[in-house]
């Protein structure tokens, strides 16, 4: 049986000057041991004849074969007639074994200088860009056309996804809503309080969470949801060859993957956001009537006044250019994906990542967009 | 053991759910011979391979691989059997996020103690050994083409100098000069190493050019077990129905006029003449 309990080991020993006397398990198992040996002896140098005595050799596998041919190779090339002597026939065969297959030795990695980096990474970066407008607008000409011919929409996959990433978002965007509604109730309560301006809460609670936070917290949870999913779909679908399978059967990707879950996130998130709404004041209404004592009644009174529909229409309004945003991001990163499981796990982070990215970047140009037109 | 049965099923029977695979299935695999399991598509091949190679365990009966009753082993026990078995997986099985010379060297890296330089070197030589061009090694499995994969795959599999190889579909979806040369490099291996194969296969051509006996599954159990002269003339109704189909004749007939073996690889024969007498190493 293999000894992989008794720890095999291949020994190497120099008998006399031109006598390397070879002894023990020369196999994958028992080789470490002789490297640096065999490095050390040969760096010496050995004029003359050289006779490599295999009769102590218990095992030999191929890569065993392979470094004694290398031994030989080095000896030769030191100006030595090497020799085999005392080796098994089976052994011989797997030494010669070793001289049949010529390798090339690896090509050494390219080096990169810090400014070859830089501009790589500057090019990679403006093609993705390119690519990623391409898409956009491939995905827009193919919604312009759904749209002047609707019956060729796919309704059926439509519905599906809003139910996919609406509907079944709803408890997990409800119950985090409503902790960011106590939580922001919580942090304006104190301050509030020392200015005797209780009722205040309300304004605060009902703005923040209309125009800010509840857009924000929806879209981030939908690209962590459902722009993750399209993405490894889309990916999946890609390395498996199932695209091209499409494209072959005339039917085009976009129309088929893309535009579905692009014109349900559409749908879904503004109704999402509304949901937000309703449970991130609710949350605050709870915070307000604890710590500041105004009663629900008193709080819903107010709200009316405080919340303008304008306010309200700014936080929902945003919520399809954040769908946009989340659907094209994740189906982009699908479509780049090639190779293998790898390549999918890598583009579905990303999709994420520059998803929630985007958001906030566009929820600022809001912000600029809203205060030059003092909304 | 040394020119014993390798590998001993007995009884083994498996089913999933209320579909019966096996039945009662015995079969034996000797030392040094290239077996190939035919049957039917959902005959069971698959599935005995892998209770073969310790991925799926057999609702009853014993499995014994190179002596010892595979599913009665501890961890460290079965990590040595399976680290004296190569395998080859239909679509290769290689990781796509390491290149073929990393997926090569990875048995190695795991299991024994030589240098990182040692190991390329030796996943370089294995992949020569396979017929591959060196600039392969630097390529990700997604880049190489489907014999190319083979051939990679078969490396890794050798990797370790295993005593048992098993091969799923090794010829599948290759093109005749590609599936040839697998054929001729798992034969030479044979030789060489006196590895035991079992291949899991529906080529008649490698089971004329290269098996030294064909097992038919059918019926939930092994049908026959001999060579494939004696298959197709066998009495068994099954057994008799799989060969002589038009497609098992014209492979006969092909062989009969020329051995592919003998024209693309000149030393195919020769090779196989030295015969492995000897155990090459000694255990």
């Amino acid at each position: 049986m293999a000894g992989w309990t008794k720890q095999p080991a291949a020994t190497i020993a120099q008998t006399d000057p031109g006598v390397f006397a070879l002894g023990g398990d020369w196999t994958v198992y028992g080789l470490d041991r002789v490297e640096h040996e065999l490095g050390v002896m040969l760096s010496r140098g050995h004029p003359g004849g050289a006779i490599v005595d295999g009769s102590m050799v218990v095992a030999l596998d191929s890569a065993g074969g392979r470094v004694v041919q290398k031994l030989l190779q080095k000896l030769r090339q030191g100006g030595a007639e090497p020799q085999l002597r005392g080796w098994k026939p089976v052994f011989a065969r797997l030494i010669e074994l070793g001289a049949t297959a010529t390798v090339h030795p690896a090509s050494p990695k390219a080096h990169r200088s810090a400014l070859e980096s830089i501009g790589r990474g500057v090019m990679e970066g403006g093609a993705q860009l390119y690519a990623g407008a391409s898409f956009t607008g491939e995905v827009m000409l193919a919604l312009l056309r759904g749209l002047s011919h609707p019956a060729s929409l796919r309704l059926r996959p439509i519905l599906y996804n809003i139910q996919n990433a609406g509907t079944a978002a709803l408890p997990i965007v409800g119950l985090l809503a409503f902790m960011l509604g106590i939580v922001v109730a919580y942090q304006g309560a104190d301050q509030l309080q020392r200015y005797g301006a209780n009722i205040f809460i309300v304004d605060l609670v009902g703005l923040s969470m209309a125009r800010e936070f509840a857009p924000l917290i929806t879209a981030i949870i939908v690209a962590g949801r459902s722009g993750s999913a399209y993405a490894a779909q889309i990916g999946a679908m890609k390395t498996s060859e199932e695209i091209d399978a499409m494209r072959t059967l005339g039917i085009a990707p976009i129309e088929m993957l893309v535009l579905p879950k692009f014109i349900a996130l559409i749908v879904a998130l503004p109704l999402l956001t509304v949901f937000a709404d309703v449970l991130g004041v609710a949350g605050g209404m709870l915070m307000a009537s604890t710590r500041l004592g105004v009663s629900f009644a008193d709080f819903i009174d107010r709200l009316g006044g405080a919340v303008s529909v304008s306010s309200y229409l700014v936080g929902v309004g945003k919520a399809p250019v954040f769908a946009a945003i989340i659907a094209l991001t994740g189906c982009f990163q699908g479509f780049r994906a090639e190779g293998g499981a790898d390549s999918v796990g890598r583009q579905t982070t990303r999709s994420v990542v520059q998803s929630i990215f985007l958001v906030i970047v566009a929820d600022a140009l809001f912000s600029v967009l809203f205060s030059v037109l003092h909304l | 053991m040394e020119n014993g049965n390798v590998i001993r099923l007995r009884g083994v029977g498996t089913s999933f759910g209320a579909h019966v695979v096996h039945r009662d299935l015995d079969l034996e695999v000797r030392r040094g011979e290239i077996l190939a399991l035919v049957g039917g598509s959902g005959s069971g091949k698959s599935t005995l391979l892998r209770e073969i190679i310790l991925l799926q365990r057999p609702d009853r009966g014993s499995v014994e691989v190179l002596g010892q009753d595979v599913w009665a082993l501890d961890e460290a026990q079965a990590r040595d059997v399976r680290r004296r078995c190569g395998v080859m997986f239909q679509r290769g099985g290689l990781f796509g996020s390491l290149t073929v010379r990393e997926n090569i060297g990875l048995p190695l890296r795991e299991h024994t103690r030589l240098s990182d330089a040692l190991i390329d070197e030796i996943a370089e030589f294995k992949l020569a050994l396979t017929g591959l061009e060196a600039d392969a090694a630097d390529k990700y499995p997604s880049e190489l083409s489907g014999g190319m994969l083979k051939r990679a795959a078969l490396a890794r599999a050798l990797a370790l100098d295993p005593e048992l190889l098993f091969l799923d579909e090794p010829t599948a979806g290759l093109d005749p000069a590609s599936a040839e040369g697998v054929d001729q490099l798992v034969l030479q291996m044979r030789d060489m190493f006196g590895l035991t194969v079992v291949v899991i296969t529906h080529d008649l051509d490698l089971l004329w050019d290269i098996a030294d006996r064909v097992a038919v599954l059918g019926d939930k159990r092994v049908l026959a077990v001999d060579s494939m002269e004696t298959l197709v003339n066998s009495a068994i109704p099954q057994v008799h129905e799989y060969f002589e189909g038009a497609r098992g004749v014209a492979a006969r007939g092909r062989r009969n006029v020329s051995s592919r073996g003998a024209n693309l690889n000149g030393n195919g024969g020769a090779v196989r003449a030295g015969g492995v007498e000897e155990a090459w190493k000694p255990r």
